[in-house]
Formats: structure tokens, sequence, C-alpha cells
């Protein structure tokens, strides 16, 4: 959890993800597509990559992967992109963590 | 019994024949009708016989010719028994046998002259193609045969035996007959039975698109997916016929221009019920996600467009744009980056399930360079289908997502519209996928060479 928390505020936007996940590679393609260069961590690189899913299902995130921070904050899954994204609160996000400028 | 009257006695071959008509006239017709009927039709084909030209040519056998014709003629037309086959073998054989020698082919129609169908009366017979090949080979050995055969008195002598031998062949000729008609009807019944055989390949195929999974090992697993399958389409059906009716009720409420509280609460019933079509679809999914997206449950034109397992956000909000007008700027900017974030969104969609693709394929064709070991290329194999099932589940995911996304965008738009202007977008999408609709109907029963 620690781990996670640590990384997830290292940078305006992060994701977790999985090398082996499409759905992940779909999220990372939108939040490319909306300017933003987001920080990814492959939990099945990570040493500590089973306990970081563990506390990533704890927060709420199902399926675990991808899950999406921005500014330190937890936003959600796919699912939840998807939902803030339609209704232009995602881009409000990400200017406002400073992740993209417009 | 017919005997032999000399009438001509200057032609020895034809004027027998002439004989023996002029005989037979004094006795009973009915045995010879349908000789009789035969024979008219060899006078007619005589010409053609090249051994009856060379009669011709040895005697005055074209007026005896006319002469056997119009006798014949004479006869048939008081004929009104019918004889037996038995009866009908008994020709002259004296006639027979001339006959026989100097018959030509016919070009086409044969009918069995020895036939128990005695019931033609009319003077163009024809001959059945046994007897045809039977005269041609009597016709091979013609020329000699003719001039034996002419012997008047040699003939009477074999009618016996003859008879025997008439009677034998007519009765051949009778099962030949009989036997062909029963394998005409064979063949009719084996036609019939391939056309019903394709039509019922054409439903089994159609059938199984629709995930009825017909086994003849009995698969659980398969049968139930199936029956997901059509439960799904059982209960889409249902949808669309409520909806129907949602539709025309919104729509004679728009017509009649009742208030803004009223209306909110029709379109409101409309935006929930299709909140109904996407439960069904997520539970139709866990059962069978590909027959959700293989778009088997709509129609052929819907079918064309869809995308991930329903249709285009993007697409519908183009065109919503031209006919909710008149739109403040307002709403005009906010329709426009709503259609903007849906695509943004379908192209993400798109391109995960492209990544899909690519990882499934890339993981089945992965076979490792041939090890020694067997079992190690078994547990390769059974690893790699391991890591392929794992990746097909995730198809489930991105059907969700796109279901999730139409849903957003749905929503995302009623909140930009008026009320009134709400109304008239559900009625348009409607008008819209009916028109498809309508157009799977034509198209799929539209006339075909």
């Amino acid at each position: 959890m620690d781990r996670v928390k640590d990384l997830a505020s290292k940078k305006a936007a992060v994701i977790f993800t999985k090398s082996s996940c499409c759905m992940c590679h779909s999220i990372k393609s939108l939040f490319y597509e909306l300017g933003a260069s987001p920080a990814i961590h492959e939990l099945d690189r990570e040493a500590s990559g089973r306990e970081m899913e563990w506390a990533l299902r704890g927060l709420g995130c199902n399926p675990s992967v991808p899950a999406v921070f921005i500014g330190g904050r937890f936003i959600g899954s796919a699912k939840d992109v998807i939902s803030y994204h339609v209704d232009g609160s995602l881009k409000q996000m990400l200017i406002d963590a400073k992740a993209i400028w417009f | 019994m017919p005997s032999f009257v000399p009438a001509n006695p200057a032609s020895n071959s034809i004027g027998s024949e002439g004989n023996i008509v002029q005989s037979t006239q004094n006795t009973d017709f009915g045995s010879f009708e349908h000789s009789f009927g035969f024979r008219i039709e060899d006078a007619i084909n005589l010409s053609r016989n090249p051994v009856f030209n060379q009669i011709k040519s040895n005697s005055r056998a074209l007026g005896t010719d006319i002469q056997v014709r119009a006798l014949n003629k004479s006869v048939v037309a008081s004929e009104t028994d019918q004889s037996s086959t038995a009866s009908a073998s008994q020709r002259i054989p004296l006639q027979k046998e001339s006959q026989r020698n100097l018959v030509s082919i016919p070009g086409g129609h044969s009918e069995n002259w020895g036939d128990s169908n005695m019931a033609d009366t009319s003077p163009r017979t024809e001959t059945s193609t046994d007897d045809t090949d039977d005269r041609n080979q009597r016709l091979e050995a013609g020329p000699s045969a003719a001039l034996v055969a002419s012997d008047s008195s040699g003939r009477s002598k074999e009618k016996p035996a003859d008879q025997k031998t008439l009677r034998r062949l007519a009765q051949n000729r009778e099962a030949a007959r009989k036997s062909r008609l029963r394998k005409k009807a064979y063949v009719q019944q084996l036609e019939s039975s391939r056309l019903k055989l394709t039509q019922l390949e054409q439903e089994l195929q159609r059938a199984r698109q629709q995930g009825i999974f017909i086994s003849s090992s009995g698969d659980q697993s398969h049968s139930n997916s199936g029956n997901g399958a059509m439960a799904f389409d059982v209960e889409y059906a249902r949808w669309l016929e409520e909806q129907n009716r949602h539709i025309n009720e919104l729509r004679s409420a728009v017509n009649s221009h009742v208030g803004d509280t009223e209306l909110r609460i029709i379109v409101d019933n409309v935006t929930t019920h299709y909140d109904d079509i996407y439960r069904l679809k997520d539970t139709a999914a866990k059962a069978d996600v590909f027959h959700i997206l293989s778009g088997m449950w709509k129609t052929p034109a819907e079918r064309c467009f869809m995308w991930i397992g329903g249709f285009r956000s993007s697409e519908l909000l183009k065109l919503l744009l031209n006919q909710l007008e008149p739109l403040t700027d307002q709403q005009l900017m906010g329709l426009y980056n709503l259609q903007h974030t849906s695509q943004q969104a379908e192209d993400a969609l798109s391109q995960g399930m492209e990544a899909l693709q690519q990882s499934l394929a890339e993981t089945l064709a992965n076979s490792p360079p041939g090890s020694t070991e067997s079992s190690g290329n078994v547990a390769n194999y059974m690893g790699q289908m391991a890591m392929a099932m794992g990746k097909l589940g995730t198809l489930e995911g991105f059907l969700r997502q796109a279901d999730n996304l139409r849903q957003q965008t749905l929503i995302q738009m009623h909140r930009i519209l008026t009320t009134r202007q709400s109304a008239r977008a559900l009625l348009a999408i409607h008008d819209y996928f009916s028109r498809l609709r309508a157009l799977s109907s034509l198209w799929l029963a539209r006339p075909r060479e």
C-alpha cells in the first residue's frame, strides 16, 4: 500500500497496469490522446507486484488494473475513467493536477 | 385367325402386307387395333427405311403402300374395342416380322406398343426404346431377312411358336415399362428429399448462428451458452416491443404538446427502459460474449454499423445534431464536445481490442522450435491455451466498457438538452434504428435472380 501511495504521488497522472492487460492499453491510449503523459507501473514487473495489486483491490478497484491516480488521488478503474471522460470531468481533473494545460 | 388372300400377286413382299391387311378386315378388329395403329406410323416412316427403299426399287411398292395406309386408317377409325395384352400380341406373325424388317426407327418418341395400355387409338403411336433396340438388331439383319420373311408360305407354319414369343416379348415390354415408371417415381422422391435436406441444412445453419449448439455428444456447457444466446434473443425481442410502446406514448405526448413536467416523466421512462437492455446485455455477455459481439441478435443492416456489440455513440450524435435545431450556442458546443469525447473513448477502446487480437494471435502462433521431449510440447501447448483463454476472458470487459460508453453518452446528452429536445432526440434515435431494421427486412426479402 505504501509503495502504491508513494508511486501515485510522484507524478500528476499515474496508472498501474499489467503488461498483458489490453484494457490498460485502452486507458493509456486515452490519456495520451488527451495530451497527458502518465507514469505507467506494470505490476507484473514490480517486485512487490502482488502486494500492490492486493492494495489496489482494497481501494475498491475491480478489476485491479488499470488503476488510475490523478494528483495522488485514486480515481478508479476503466469504467470510472470512461464515465469521467464523457462528462468532461477527467479533462478538468488533469488540468487541475497540471497533467495537461488545455 | 387371319388367312392370306393374295390380292396383288404382282408384288411379293409388299403385296403380302396388303393381303394381310385386307384379310384382317374380316376378322376381329379389336385384336389388331394396336398393331394397326402402329403400322400407320410404320407406313409413314417406311420411306425412311433403307430396307424398304431397297424393296421399293424392286416392286411397285409405292402403290401398295398407299393402299395399306388407306386401309389402316379406315380400320383404326372404326375401332372402339380395347384388347388385352395377350390378344394384342396375337399379331399376325407375318405382319409383325415384315414390320420389323421394314420399319425405320422413328426419331424420338416411343411408346411400348406391346402395352396393356391399349386405350391409345390414335394413329400416331410410338415404339419403346426396347423395341427400337430390338428392331435395330433386326434391321441390321434386314436385307436378307426381308426377303426371307416375305415368303408367305413359310410364315403360317411358324405362327404358334411366334405367338408365344410375341406374348413373352409383350410381357417383357410391360415389365420394362413398369420398371421405368418406378425408377421415375424413385428419382422424383430423391429430388424432393434433396431439396428438403438443403432446406433443413439452412435452418440448422441459422439456428447454429443463433447459438443453439446441436451436438451428438450433448455437451452441456455448449448448450448452456446456446440457451443464453437464445434467451437473450427472446428478451431483446420483448424489449423492442416495449420500446415501441414507450416511443409511441412519447410521440403522442410530443404531438399533443403536453406540459414539460408530464413530458419529463415520459422521457425518463424511456431512458430508464434503455437501462434495461444494457442490464440484459451484461447478463447475456457473461453467458456468451461472442453472441453479443457477433451482433446476430441485430438485423443485418444494424450489424453492418456495429461497434463492439452495439452502436457508435459519436455517429449517433452526428445524426442528431441536425435534427435538434434550434440549439443554443452553449448546447451546440456541448454536443460537439460530447461527440469529440465519445470519439476519443471509442478510439481508445478500439485500440485496446486491436492489441487484444494481436496478443491472442501471437500467443496462438507462438510455437517453440520443436523440442525433443513430447511432454514439453504438451506442457507448452497447454500453457499457450491457458494464456489464450485468459485473453479471451477480457473481451467481456471491453463489451462492458463499450456499453458503459454508450450509456454515459446518452446520459450526458440529456443533461445538455431541454426536456422537449430530449424527447425529440429519443424519437429521432428510435426512428433511425427502425429504418435500419426496415431496410434489413427489405434487403432480406429482395428478389434474387
